[in-house]
This record gives C-alpha cells, sequence and structure tokens, in this order.
C-alpha cells in the first residue's frame, strides 16, 4: 500500500516540511486541527502533528489507537519541546507495565 | 468464591472437568503471551524514548533555524520558493505483526525532482537550505519514530486487555471450576455412601 504524508501545523514549521515532500495542513487553533484530521485521516497514512494542537486533542487521538493506520506522531514544532510525546509515552507505559522503567 | 448453578451429576462433572483443563492450559498460554509482549514492549519503548529525545532536539534546532532564515526573506518570496516540494517523498505502508498485534511498518523513499533546491539561491538565504535539507535527512527517522510509538501504544492497549483475561481466568473462571467440581463429587460421594447405607440397612 502506497502511503502519503502529511503535517498539519501552524505558521512557519509547516512550510519547511512541505518542501521536503511532506503535504502540509495549516490550522492555527485546535478546532481547525480537528477538522482537517477528520478530512484527511483516511486519506494519509502518516501524519505529524504539532504538539501544542496535540495536547487538546488527546481525546480525540484516542480513537486511532485500535488501528494501525492513520500513524499520527506529535512532534514539536515551536521554539522548544513541549513534553506531550514524552507524556503520551510514559501514559502508555503505565497501562501496560504499572511501573516507570525509564525514569532512572 | 461462588459455585456454578449446576445439577451434581456425573454428565455436569464430565462437562467441568474439560472445561477446568481448557481454561488452565488457556491461563496458561496467555500469561507466557503476556510476558513475551511486555518483553517486546520495553524493548520498544527504550528504542522509542531514545528515537523521541533524538529527533526533537534535532528538529527543534533545525526549526530554530528555519524561523531566522523565514524572517529575512518577505513572507510571499518564502511561500512561493516553498511551495514546490524539492522531493517527492512516497511511504511504502505495511503492516506487521508482533505477538498478534498488527504495527504498521512505513518504508519511505525519496524521488529527486530536480537538481538541488526548488528555488533560485538569491531569494532564500542559505540558512533556509540547511534546514530543508535537514527536514528531509530528518525525514526518515521521523517516519520510525512515528512508527515505534504506534506500536508501543497498540502494544499497551493489547498487553492490558491481555492482562485482563489472564486474570478473569486466574481469579474467577478456575477457582470456580474448582469449587464447582469440588461440589459436585462431594455430592456423588454423599449419595454413594447414602446407597450404601441404605442397602446394608435393608439386609
Amino acid at each position: 500500500m502506497l502511503g502519503k504524508m502529511a503535517i498539519v501545523g501552524d505558521g512557519d514549521s509547516i512550510m519547511v516540511f512541505k518542501a521536503a515532500g511532506v503535504d502540509a495542513f495549516p490550522a492555527s487553533d485546535e478546532k481547525k486541527a480537528r477538522e482537517v484530521l477528520r478530512r484527511i485521516a483516511g486519506e494519509y497514512s502518516v501524519i505529524f502533528l504539532a504538539e501544542e494542537l496535540a495536547r487538546p486533542l488527546g481525546d480525540f487521538l484516542k480513537r486511532f489507537d485500535e488501528e494501525p493506520y492513520p500513524v499520527i506522531l506529535p512532534i514539536p514544532t515551536g521554539k522548544e519541546e513541549d513534553g506531550y510525546g514524552g507524556e503520551q509515552l510514559r501514559s502508555a507505559m503505565e497501562r501496560a507495565l504499572g511501573v516507570d522503567i525509564l525514569s532512572h | 468464591m461462588a459455585r456454578l448453578n449446576v445439577n451434581p451429576t456425573r454428565m455436569e462433572l464430565k462437562k467441568l472437568k474439560a472445561r477446568l483443563s481448557t481454561a488452565v492450559r488457556g491461563h496458561k498460554l496467555l500469561k507466557d503471551k503476556s510476558d513475551e509482549m511486555i518483553r517486546r514492549f520495553t524493548v520498544l519503548l527504550r528504542e522509542d524514548n531514545a528515537l523521541r529525545s533524538e529527533v526533537e532536539t534535532e528538529l527543534i534546532s533545525t526549526l530554530k533555524q528555519f524561523s531566522v532564515a523565514r524572517s529575512v526573506t518577505p513572507k510571499y518570496v518564502a511561500e512561493t520558493a516553498f511551495a514546490m516540494p524539492a522531493v517527492a517523498v512516497k511511504a511504502d505502508c505495511t503492516v506487521e505483526s508482533v505477538m498478534g498485534v498488527n504495527v504498521p511498518k512505513v518504508a519511505l523513499s525519496a524521488e529527486k525532482r530536480a537538481e538541488g533546491l526548488p528555488y533560485a539561491f538569491s531569494e532564500i538565504t542559505s540558512e533556509a537550505d540547511y534546514s530543508v535539507e535537514k527536514v528531509a535527512t530528518l525525514l526518515p527517522k521521523l517516519v520510525k519514530l512515528a512508527e515505534t510509538e504506534k506500536a508501543v501504544r497498540l502494544l499497551a492497549v493489547e498487553i492490558e486487555r491481555n492482562k485482563r483475561r489472564v486474570n478473569a481466568l486466574e481469579y474467577v473462571m478456575i477457582p470456580q471450576l474448582e469449587e464447582t467440581i469440588k461440589y459436585i463429587r462431594d455430592k456423588l460421594d454423599e449419595n454413594e455412601r447414602a446407597a450404601i447405607v441404605r442397602l446394608m440397612k435393608v439386609k
């Protein structure tokens, strides 16, 4: 299966991805991002999502946890990482193992 | 533990014994599966954690560089320059099975459209060139990260589900069956003793 890649975010950051061959979808706020994701989820198999948009959409993104595709990856696009991806990882770890094996 | 609501007959006893042996075997298999899944999960988790911190720092530095480059070029120039991608990236998406869980597997193949970057060098500063190139090289790592992270999440869900199954078998199903079997056996023995005593009395 040949899949496509997309990035959902705002401002400058998505432009550079566009130049690198990833389809860019601008979304300035949470509501817009939700709309865009709903629209492109079937078509794109790998979707990068700006962390600051992913955080408020946590519950919405859970619905993609059951199927292998699409893969939605929160990535930092601002000046600093806000640790959302790490948090997600930790919560998955807690669900599965019940202990924290990374923090030492 | 409550026993099952069945008649104390030999038929039932036989049926329950068969069910118990299936339950015990199922429990063992599921427990093995759980152990192996957790082992794979921890491996994936560590990999993912290392990859994420690496990618995040690289991405942030690249984006910082890019925003500097953006700020010195007029908006419309930058927009037209970056509207055309330098490479067409194709993602070959397949599904791989890890312990019966379908996880995504993505292979990237880049197709160069034209030599070099898709804009005139006079329009854009060189920082932008670097950052575009950097992102292009970072892309396989990002995809790899996306893939492992999804696998981690899918496995986490499956491990949780499996754990629930194992516990249900271990703490509910098996004790219940054992108790019911014991009850039927006691009842049948009791009947037998009663029959013997009755016969002795008759004689």
